[in-house]
């Protein structure tokens, strides 16, 4: 007979307010099988756990169930008490009286009654529990890092000067990401391509990290500490081992007017090319689409032009397998632009750019050789207007987020072009000024006082072109609401900043959650920033959320902590939820009857084909058998199993039927 | 092909050259229109501006009525009526307890099943597929499509066209052979119903809309809503006096543009009932400053 101790906890006020927890206390200590039954104020605080360790002692307990939150808040406490007090931690339970409870109903009898059923089912879970032991299994320590931008080089940076092996995966042609194509970075005014390209240089060189860029993941399997990963290396068209990255071959193509990705399509690119000029690596593509060759068959001028014999047409992409322990995701974010803004002319007008494009032509590497001049015919815009929140804290637009780094940027921008054009004249229009960091209010300050900005609240309404000239029509709410009509040259939209393209995909191929926008989900959104609930998988950078420089870099840092620390160790402790098929004696040795409709069925390919033999060697029988270091407790194989032999630890069969009799026995009373 | 038709006070009145060209491009491509029986006032703007409920059951009425005689789509030519009934059906269709109450309050049944479409919506459906081999004459002219604040607003209610710069009568216009200038008053505010309380405002507002269209070299202004028509087009001398020059442009229905290009006569579709004549092929628009000044200077270039 099992003898269990029911503790109920009044969470402060949060579930004695709705639920007469003295009443759920007594009530359940006439449950069958309870010997023990009190309830306290803070379960979860120190005094609170030594009422449960020294309730195990006193009254020999074989179960604990404590009637308190969610277990995914305070399980791993009460089962460390549990440990603490000699008993096996998987004989403990939580009823969640809270979240299912307390929370979501009115103070009155039935809610009571409705803690006490949850609690009464748990009491049957819990006399039916069975001891368990955690499994330990090793750790590859090798750490991906997916995505080559400043947050990705910083993660892989770090990891890698832990001692640990890393590989960085990027998909386009060089690392760097947006921060390469950045002209100045706020609040310093430093050059952004002068602090980022040591970095990516030291990753180049790094003895412990192996980069492929122009390579994407194609798959992952596994778990925390032994993914097992495909890596797409596309083909870059040449032999990287031969190149020397010299560049004659981008001077000689013929095809010479292909908008350029990195200039955000405000400068020209040939068909073998490396992006910029400080790539990393520095070695060309061919842009397949493009290029004559693969277009009429006849060309192949950089062939002959090529000095080490480096160009390969024929090359093919190659699939990588490698094995992992840890993966950190640092995809970044992309700008919203082409036709997201009707209203301002967005792709009609070709003066009206956004926040990146404008970047490119502060940049000194950039189309204009850092010269502010505007698309549409190349003159110097006497008048520039920027536009702040352009779709971002916008329900109309689908995105009521706040963008966080616009303001900053816009301010950056009005700023670098005064800078740069003196009689120049900037505007802004905004909704609020959210400079919250260090020496960046002072940074708006200075645009506003020093620079003579021009801001105004108020949203822009409509902009249309009226002989040569952008007529941006907004209001001023700071003078009630009045109409402001600016002629403008230019006009920059500081654009929303949303999760780049394909994150969906690489969510659902990592089996990361992510939100309504398709920015990853962390764990917890104060406490586990950068983990994600996939064991295993962390995150850095902008693909959580849209993120600054020193906040990317922050938690890229941050994330590789959380590698180093699982690599700290050789094994790996885990839940012993696993499947596992039932063994009796000879003859039968199992009631699986070996029909393998399992295997196809199971995402982790976790079962295995077991062979029993006799003396002789001659198989009397082939079962089934679960891999416990590849199995994820998903449980997909008990309800598949035709004669129920296979069981789930901790949840199996026996213990849920329990639980369900236990739920209806109030019912048929 | 059957369609309900509401036609609301201003196609009985003001805008009776809209009713007139509504029906005629009917007539010529098949399309039967059936008056929604003892049909009512929309409620406009005054009533929603006084009574809530009563703004709400005017417009419930008139759907009800087209639900008692089975008319399953309607097509409402003016936009303020287009609006009102469109307003109505969302919000008690979202409210199932003031559903109940509007249907006490007209005594009568209210689903909320009717479809509701508006003049364009109607050409999209109807008049455009059977457009090429229907025209006699293309419509060759270069325009301005006016859109006003009601026929594309508010995008919660309506889910039509791009509600910044919508391009329903734009494409219309292009099928028809002419050409839709890009401009800046698309969706501006006309002064709508300030029209009978402070004229000189509607010249101002509609002055505005009036000059960018002619200075652009646009032949025309089409609309598609009574109240537009008659600040542009009615409202003329106000609009003058705040130009401070006499503008010949005229304003024409975009159901009177198909007319024309489907040789239809201008007295059937009521180009005669309009305050500034017109004529089309003898108006010639001004000349845009820019270029007048192009042709004194040459430009700077740096």
């Amino acid at each position: 007979m099992s003898r269990i101790g029911v503790f109920v906890c009044h969470c402060g006020e949060n579930i004695s307010a709705t639920v007469d927890v003295a009443k759920v206390a007594e009530e359940a200590s006439k449950l069958p099988g309870v010997v023990h039954s009190v309830d306290y104020k803070y379960m979860c605080s120190d005094p609170g756990q030594t009422l449960v360790k020294e309730a195990i002692k006193e009254h020999n307990l074989t179960g604990v169930v404590v009637a308190a939150c969610s277990p995914r808040m305070h399980e791993p406490t009460f089962r460390k008490a549990c440990a603490q007090a000699g008993l096996n931690p998987y004989l403990s339970e939580m009823a969640n009286v809270r979240e299912h409870c307390s929370w979501v109903h009115e103070k009155s009898e039935q809610t009571t009654q409705k803690a006490f059923d949850v609690v009464r089912t748990m009491v049957s879970k819990a006399s039916n529990n069975a001891a368990l032991e955690p499994i330990k299994v090793p750790v590859t320590k090798r750490a991906l890092v997916v995505g080559g931008g400043v947050a990705g080089i910083q993660a892989a940076l770090d990891i890698a000067n832990t001692g640990h092996k890393v590989i960085l995966v990027e998909r386009s042609p060089s690392i760097g990401g947006h921060m390469a194509q950045l002209s100045e970075t706020f609040p310093t005014l430093d050059c952004s391509q002068c602090i980022l390209t040591p970095r990516m240089v030291e990753v180049a060189q790094h003895p412990n990290i192996t980069l492929y860029t122009h390579s994407e993941v194609e798959s992952v399997d596994g778990f925390i500490g032994n993914f097992h990963v495909k890596i797409r290396k596309k083909a870059r068209s040449l032999d990287e081992d031969l190149c020397t990255g010299c560049g004659l071959c981008t001077t000689k193509c013929p095809q010479k007017k292909i908008p350029s990705e990195f200039e955000q399509l405000l400068g020209t690119r040939p068909a073998i090319y490396t992006p910029f000029p400080q790539a990393v690596p520095n070695k060309p593509v061919i842009d397949r689409d493009n290029c004559t060759f693969y277009k009429t068959g006849k060309c192949k001028i950089c062939e002959i032009v090529c000095p080490t014999k480096a160009i390969r047409f024929d090359q093919e992409d190659t699939i990588l397998e490698v094995e992992i322990g840890a993966i950190v995701l640092a995809t970044g974010f992309d700008v919203k632009h082409s036709d997201f803004f009707p209203e301002y002319g967005k792709g009609k007008y070709k003066d009206v750019i956004d926040g990146l494009q404008f970047e490119r032509l502060a940049s000194a590497s950039g189309p204009t050789q850092g010269m502010i001049r505007r698309p549409s015919d190349g003159q110097i815009p006497k008048k520039i207007v920027f536009i702040a929140c352009a779709g971002s804290r916008d329900p109309a637009k689908g995105i009521e987020y706040c963008s966080k780094i616009c303001c900053m940027y816009t301010a950056k921008h009005a700023m670098l072009y005064k800078h740069k054009v003196h009689d120049g004249e900037a505007h802004v229009f905004y909704m609020d000024i959210r400079a919250g960091g260090k020496m960046y209010e002072e940074f708006v300050r200075r645009a506003i006082v020093e620079d003579h900005v021009n801001y105004t609240r108020g949203r822009v309404s409509t902009i249309y072109e009226l002989d040569g000239k952008l007529i941006v029509k907004g209001a001023d709410t700071l003078l009630g609401a009045q109409s402001v009509e600016i002629e403008a040259d230019m006009v920059v939209l500081a654009t929303a900043g949303v999760a780049s393209e394909g994150s969906e995909d690489l969510a659902q191929k990592m089996h990361v959650s992510y939100d309504q926008h398709k920015f990853f989900a962390e764990a917890h959104p104060k406490l586990k920033p950068v983990e994600t609930n996939t064991g295993g998988i962390f995150l850095a950078g902008a693909c959580q959320t849209t993120r600054d420089i020193p906040d990317s870099v922050a938690m890229a840092s941050g994330a590789a902590v959380k590698v180093a620390a699982l690599f700290s160790s050789d094994l790996l402790t885990r839940e012993p939820i696993v499947a596992r098929v039932n063994r009796i004696p000879g003859p039968s040795h199992s009631t699986c009857v070996g029909c393998f409709l399992c295997q196809p069925v199971c995402p982790y390919q976790a079962i295995e084909r077991e062979d029993i033999k006799d003396r002789a060697g001659n198989i009397i029988k082939s079962l089934a058998r679960i891999n416990e270091g590849l199995c994820q407790g998903c449980g997909t194989c008990v309800a598949l199993c035709r004669s129920k032999s296979i069981d789930l630890l901790g949840y199996t069969d026996n213990q849920m039927h329990g639980e369900v009799l236990s739920v209806l026995e109030e019912a048929f009373v | 092909m059957k369609l309900g038709i509401y036609p609301g006070c201003s196609l009985t009145g003001s805008a009776r050259d809209y009713n007139e060209s509504v029906f005629a491009i009917a007539k010529a491509c098949d399309i039967q229109l059936e008056q929604v029986p003892d049909w009512n006032c929309c409620g406009a703007t005054a009533a929603h501006n006084m009574n809530k409920e009563l703004s709400l059951s005017l417009p419930a009425r008139i759907l009800a009525q087209a639900e008692k005689a089975g008319l399953t789509d309607i097509v409402i030519p003016c936009a303020a009526c287009y609006s009102r009934l469109m307003v109505t059906q969302h919000e008690l269709n979202n409210d199932p307890v003031l559903k109940n109450r509007i249907s006490e309050i007209i005594e009568m049944d209210f689903k909320g099943t009717t479809n509701i479409l508006n003049v364009v919506q109607m050409i999209d459906l109807y008049v455009s597929p059977v457009l090429k081999e229907k025209i006699v004459k293309n419509f060759s002219h270069k325009v301005a499509c006016y859109y006003g604040c009601l026929m594309v607003r508010p995008y919660k209610v309506l889910q039509y066209d791009q509600h910044e710069d919508p391009q329903g009568m734009d494409n219309v216009i292009r099928l028809l052979g002419g050409t839709a200038i890009d401009w800046g008053y698309k969706v501006e505010c006309c002064g709508a119903g300030l029209t009978m309380s402070k004229t000189e405002i509607v010249g101002m507002l509609s002055g505005k809309i009036v000059k960018d269209a002619a200075r652009r070299g646009a032949q025309a202004i089409v609309v598609a809503c009574p109240m537009c028509h008659s600040n542009l087009d009615m409202r003329r001398p106000a609009i003058n006096e705040y130009i401070g020059e006499k503008m010949d442009i005229p304003v024409i229905y975009i159901t009177q543009a198909i007319g024309l290009a489907l040789g239809i006569d201008e007295k059937t579709l009521g180009l005669q009932r309009h305050f500034v004549p017109v004529k089309m092929a003898e108006y010639i628009p001004p000349v845009p400053e820019s270029k007048k000044q192009k042709a004194k200077e040459p430009t700077n270039t740096i």
